[in-house]
């Protein structure tokens, strides 16, 4: 629990950082100059000096250039030998000239030459990349600058790494650059042996993938001490990898967790508190999903803030929705448990169908803001993707509410009254009907809401509610119908314990796994893992 | 023997339009076979061997029907797995079948099915031993659904799981088998299932004179079916069935052992949806996983809604009219079905809660205690 | 060696021919009612969320009695019928059914083919069914699957339950649905459900409530001509009627017994007096109000 808070802090701290850095250093460069005509003149074989030459020649100015040559996507001009940019891709190529950005919409393939490229250049594009960035104003491009060296360290390379060491004021950087000097170090063999070692236990720590590789390799060195120790390093490396991954897996168990949890707390309040199985649940967080997905169309251009739209979109829809059925459908077949479930069945078939007749039977892509959109990256070895960690908080926060609500409200003090006893409540002037109709909605609208987040995991497609149903009911009849904290917990617990067991089974046997164990589970207590107990209970 | 048959006579009146039922049944499916092998292909009463098939699939299906109804009309169980017993007979059948492929399958392997040898295996697993034997591959198609239903019926009805948490519970059980059956390394066909079959016991399965004798033994066994649980329903037993159903708690305080009686019913129900599986593979030609989807068990419930439950006539009825109208309307328009049985599912459970069986019960009272009125005035 | 002799004495005992094995002995269904007693209930507890429903609550009710509970509300006369008859597992204490069979061992099923009978507070029949078919299916018969399938009703089955009939006077219904009686014919139809199972321990819950004075003194009088025989334990509210039938009375109060003894003795007990006059005092001001 504290961790999970943990980590919506770090969130909300990182929001600011989580936006693309886009513009790097940008001068001015004179598209004329003579080193860039050999660029369209030169052979292959030759090639690397005059990618030397440029770096030398313009170092920062150049990295668009390097970048786009890299890319493959480097052309010129066959009539004036002026470099552009190839756009897109198939059919739909434009070009633009390399440094002005100029679209140049006349130009035809057929006017234009590829500067070629190949493997080796490739190697040495990337490696003049990383040197041009590691003088960035940017400590983070200067890390991933060190980071993509690892894998190519050499004597020129290590004397820059050894000036920049000095200089270096960012200490994830400088620790970077040491790992880099350490790995070189490790790896020379005129370095005496206790250089080596020392070297090696300085990377005992790292979980760079490089370093893991520069160690294998260092396992079969010709001395036997290095080698050992080389094999030690790895070893500690490898247990710590494998706790990350652990971490990841509880990561992914429970954002599996967090979904179902959203899934099925607005099932644990229609069937926990009125007792009325809503088979047709699913198809509200459906309606959720595809009311994010109307929302975005409609406001093309911002999609960014298209989640604070949809949320109350979705709550309202499916809520509505979830009224209209309580008036027209439960309230009429109240008592009747078995028949209500077979209505609201009934009632989930004609809304997937109403979806397919409407928006088509295939799945729709619903666009991810892009500040939900990348990942967290922790350590070269874990990164949590953004939109999971956003829901997971999401989830948490909508289960906040709903207690408060329930707990603080006088719509809730209803609610309990009514689920406790209906004909005391009705005694009482409380407006029975109003509150199961209230109750329903709320219900329904949570499982709109629900329908916004996934909709930004999976694709939104008429059976995208049917695939939680009855896992959702699993939960609410694991936690203890009628108990919001056991959902909770319920919901967790299997989401984490789908996760884990899916390296093992894979992820169907996973599944029946999981439902094999709730089945055997209520047959020893019937009432889930939070029974409600006394007289009120028979 | 004498004693059983002595039991059996001695049904009671409850059941006084089973035979009537019984006899109506059977000469309308020895017409139609009549009809299909005697008269040439361009009389006016030939029946085609597609309505033959279709006949006899509907003929399954309200088999199926039955079963559902003895445990939900009649105990009060809502099962929304029963698909999963069907399916697993159906499964039992479908071996046997593949089995008799024999070497004219794709890659004429004379011991392995031809999914087996496209996934590399090289020897038969060995639940798949044995169902070569057709009385052995029958036992199992009874054996499995009833296996399995005593298995899940002993832990659910023993530690007292009733109503709606039940029926979740049965349909979470078929939704992990459809999640199981879906994998190849289960080593029933994955996705595609069992299918391509030749022949039953040597008999073209293509053939006439097979379809109609499948049709015709289809019915048979659904109207002993129907008599044999018409008789078991009108015994002691079945009134402690409608006891459990009514008062469970009650009947329990009298002494009665509710959950043995529950597992058996449950079991006997399970048992038919097997017979019912397995007569509906060589018919249709075809088994897959998706017979174990949660929407298949859901809709055979509403077969008996519509039918009227409680009444085993009725079950059959609303099974037959139900796949007759969803043939029609898919036909006519395909995507309107959906809505159609959507509208059935709510317009049922609101309006018609005994089914058509029940609409005709209370006509024939009205009737009954109008012409009382008139008769009295 | 002394090991070798064990087992040597073990196998023989397990193989002697004038014993059968314990697990295929039968049961033994006899109550035994030694010391004139049918039922002992001792040091019962039960807690409900904190809710003390039965509190240290120590019972025993001879052989062939007819014993009256009485008690405001929650002071637990349901709750020790819900646990005598196994509806609701206690916390801790032991209920024994004559000295040999213990109750809280058992389900309801087993509770109700050792011969005790409940009747509900609120009438449960099986509705959609006859009044004969809801006395056939409580029968003193063998319970089980098969037995029940094959089963076919005896001449003096029907003979048994046409007597039943007879008593509760429903004759002219035996072949209505139940759900059709009236509240009070229903009331009756329980009664009789427990006749005809030849119950030894009867325990009925407010048999007389919406009964008309006429009905209640026919009921009085059934209970009455059916203890010596059985032993009948009534829960009521109705303090007429508990005079007109009871001989011994215990009083409950708050989970255990306050007072036993004749109506007479009870009306004059202090506890009593001050529980009632406590609770009851800004309705009726004075015991007779309750008691008369």
């Amino acid at each position: 629990m504290n961790a999970i808070l943990t980590l919506c802090l770090l969130i909300g701290a990182l929001l600011p950082f989580s936006v693309a850095h886009a513009a790097t250093g940008e001068a001015t460069v004179q598209s004329g100059s003579p080193m860039l005509l050999e660029l369209t003149k030169t052979k292959l074989s030759k090639m690397p000096a005059v990618v030397e030459k440029l770096e030398a020649e313009g170092g920062d100015a150049y990295l668009p250039l390097f970048r786009t040559w890299l890319a493959g996507n480097l052309y010129y001009v066959k009539s004036n030998r002026s470099l552009v940019e190839k756009m897109g891709s198939g059919k739909q190529v434009t070009f633009q000239a390399m440094f002005s950005g100029d679209p140049m919409p006349d130009l035809k393939k057929k006017q234009v030459k590829k500067v070629k490229v190949n493997n080796k250049l490739r190697g040495k594009l990337r490696s003049v990349i990383a040197r041009i960035q590691l003088t960035s104003e940017d400590s983070s491009v200067r890390e991933a600058a060190v980071r993509e060296l690892l894998a190519k360290l050499d004597k020129n390379v290590i004397g820059i790494l050894e000036g920049l060491h000095v200089k270096e004021q960012n200490l994830d950087v400088k620790a970077m650059i040491a790992t880099a000097l350490s790995l070189y170090a490790a790896s020379d063999k005129s370095n005496s042996q206790s250089v080596r070692l020392s070297a090696i236990e300085d990377l005992s720590d790292s979980l760079e993938n490089d370093v893991r590789n520069g160690l294998t390799k260092l396992t079969n060195d010709s001395n036997k001490a290095v080698a050992a120790a080389a094999d030690e390093a790895l070893v500690s490396i490898n247990q710590r990898v494998e706790r990350y991954a652990l971490v990841d897996q509880l990561f992914f168990g429970l954002s599996l967790g967090s979904v179902l949890l959203l899934a099925s707390i607005g099932l644990a309040i229609t069937f926990g508190v009125m007792g009325v199985i809503n088979m047709a649940h699913g198809e509200m967080i459906m309606l959720g999903a595809y009311t994010t997905y109307v929302v975005q169309l409609m406001m093309p251009n911002h999609i960014d803030y298209s989640i604070w739209v949809a949320i109350p979109a979705a709550f309202l829809v499916s809520g509505l929705m979830g009224v209209l059925i309580e008036r027209l459908v439960i309230c009429r077949l109240h008592g009747r448990p078995l028949e209500t479930l077979l209505a609201t069945f009934g009632i989930s078939l004609i809304l997937q169908q109403l979806v397919r007749t409407i928006f088509s039977p295939l799945n729709r892509q619903v666009s991810t803001p892009t500040w939900m959109s990348g990942s967290l990256e922790i350590n070269p070895v874990l990164s949590l993707t953004l939109n999971r960690l956003y829901i997971l908080a999401f989830a948490l926060l909508v289960f906040m509410a709903l207690v408060l609500l329930l707990k603080k409200s006088s719509l809730g003090l209803n609610v309990r009254a009514v689920s406790q006893n209906r004909n005391m409540a009705k005694a009482m002037g409380v407006k029975t009907e109003w509150v199961d109709a209230m109750t329903f909605g709320l219900g329904s609208g949570i499982a709109g809401i629900a329908g916004v987040a996934l909709s930004q995991l999976t694709n939104v497609g008429p059976n995208l509610g049917q695939s939680y149903i009855i896992d959702s009911f699993m939960v609410v009849v694991f936690g203890g119908v009628g108990n919001l904290m056991g959902t909770l917990v319920a919901a967790f617990t299997l989401g984490i314990a789908n996760k884990f067991l899916e390296p093992t089974t894979g992820a169907v046997l996973a599944a029946i796994l999981v439902l094999v164990f709730i089945i055997l589970f209520i047959q020893k207590r019937p009432k889930g893992l939070f029974p409600q107990k006394g007289r009120a209970a028979e | 023997m004498i004693k059983l048959l002595n039991w059996f006579s001695a049904g009671r009146t409850s059941g006084k339009y089973t035979l009537p039922f019984v006899v109506i049944l059977l000469s309308i499916t020895v017409l139609a076979s009549a009809a299909n092998l005697l008269l040439p292909q361009d009389s006016a009463l030939y029946v085609s061997t597609y309505s033959i098939t279709l006949l006899g699939k509907y003929l399954c299906y309200a088999m199926l029907a039955l079963a559902v109804d003895i445990i939900w009309g009649y105990c009060g169980i809502l099962s929304l797995g029963h698909g999963a017993f069907f399916a697993l007979g159906g499964y039992a059948m479908g071996m046997y079948l593949m089995r008799q492929i024999g070497d004219r399958g794709v890659y004429g392997n004379p011991l392995l099915p031809d999914f087996m040898v496209f996934l590399d295996w090289k020897e038969l697993p060995w639940f798949w031993l044995g169902m070569d034997q057709f009385w052995f591959a029958m036992v199992m198609a009874v054996l499995v659904p009833g296996l399995l239903a005593f298995v899940f019926g002993w832990l659910a009805f023993r530690s007292r799981v009733t109503g709606v948490y039940l029926s979740i519970m049965t349909q979470a059980l078929t939704y992990a088998l459809l999640l199981a059956f879906f994998r190849n390394e289960m080593g029933f066909g994955g996705n595609n299932g069992l299918t391509d079959f030749k022949e039953i016991l040597g008999f073209d399965l293509q053939a006439d004179t097979t379809r109609v004798s499948l049709f015709l033994i289809t019915a048979i066994l659904l109207a002993v079916i129907l008599m044999l649980s018409q008789r078991i329903l009108s015994s002691r037993l079945g009134k402690v069935t409608l006891a459990v159903r009514d008062s469970e708690a009650r009947t329990r305080f009298i002494g009665y052992r509710t959950e043995c009686y529950k597992v058996w019913l449950f079991v006997y129900s399970a048992v038919i949806a097997g017979v019912a599986g397995a007569l509906y593979v060589p018919q249709v030609g075809i088994i897959n996983p998706g017979e174990f989807s949660p929407i298949n068990s859901i809709e055979i419930v509403i077969w008996v809604a519509v039918g009227g439950r409680g009444t085993l006539i009725g079950a059959i009825i609303g099974a037959l009219l139900v796949n007759y109208a969803k043939t029609r309307f898919t036909a006519i328009m395909p995507d309107g079905w959906l809505f159609a049985l959507g509208a059935l599912f709510v317009l049922v459970t609101l309006y018609l809660p005994k089914g058509l069986m029940g609409l005709y019960g209370q006509l024939t009272s009205k009737r009954l205690t109008k012409g009382e009125q008139e008769a009295a005035s | 060696m002394s090991t070798l002799d064990q087992s040597l004495q073990g196998l023989r005992d397990t193989f002697r021919r004038d014993q059968v094995w314990p697990f295929l002995a039968p049961e033994q269904a006899q109550v035994d009612v030694g010391n004139q007693m049918i039922l002992y209930v001792e040091g019962l507890n039960l807690s409900f969320d904190g809710f003390k429903a039965l509190n240290n609550l120590n019972l025993y009710v001879g052989d062939g009695e007819l014993r009256c509970l009485i008690g405001a509300n929650g002071a637990g006369k349901t709750t020790l019928m819900d646990v005598i008859t196994g509806k609701t597992q206690c916390d801790s204490g032991t209920v024994y059914f004559g000295q040999n069979h213990n109750l809280l061992t058992k389900d309801e099923a087993d509770i109700a083919q050792l011969g005790i009978g409940r009747k509900f507070q609120k009438p449960t029949v099986f509705e959609e069914q006859t009044v004969f078919d809801n006395l056939e299916l409580s029968l003193k018969t063998d319970k089980r699957v098969l037995p029940t399938l094959f089963s076919r009703l005896s001449p003096s089955e029907i003979d048994r339950i046409d007597e039943v009939l007879a008593i509760i006077g429903l004759r002219k219904q035996r072949f209505m649905k139940a759900g059709a009686l009236s509240h009070g014919q229903k009331q009756w139809l329980e009664i009789g459900m427990l006749l005809v199972s030849d119950p030894r321990l009867l325990l009925i819950d407010e048999p007389v409530a919406g009964m008309t004075a006429q009905e209640t003194e026919r009921t009085a009088e059934l209970l009455t001509s059916l203890a010596g025989e059985r032993t009948v334990i009534v829960v009521e509210h109705d303090m007429e009627f508990v005079r007109s039938i009871a001989r011994t009375v215990t009083v409950l109060h708050q989970g255990s017994v306050l007072a036993e003894g004749t109506m007479d003795q009870i009306q004059n007990n202090k506890d009593v007096i001050e529980v009632y006059l406590g609770e009851e005092q800004d309705d009726e001001g004075n015991l007779a109000g309750v008691m008369a």
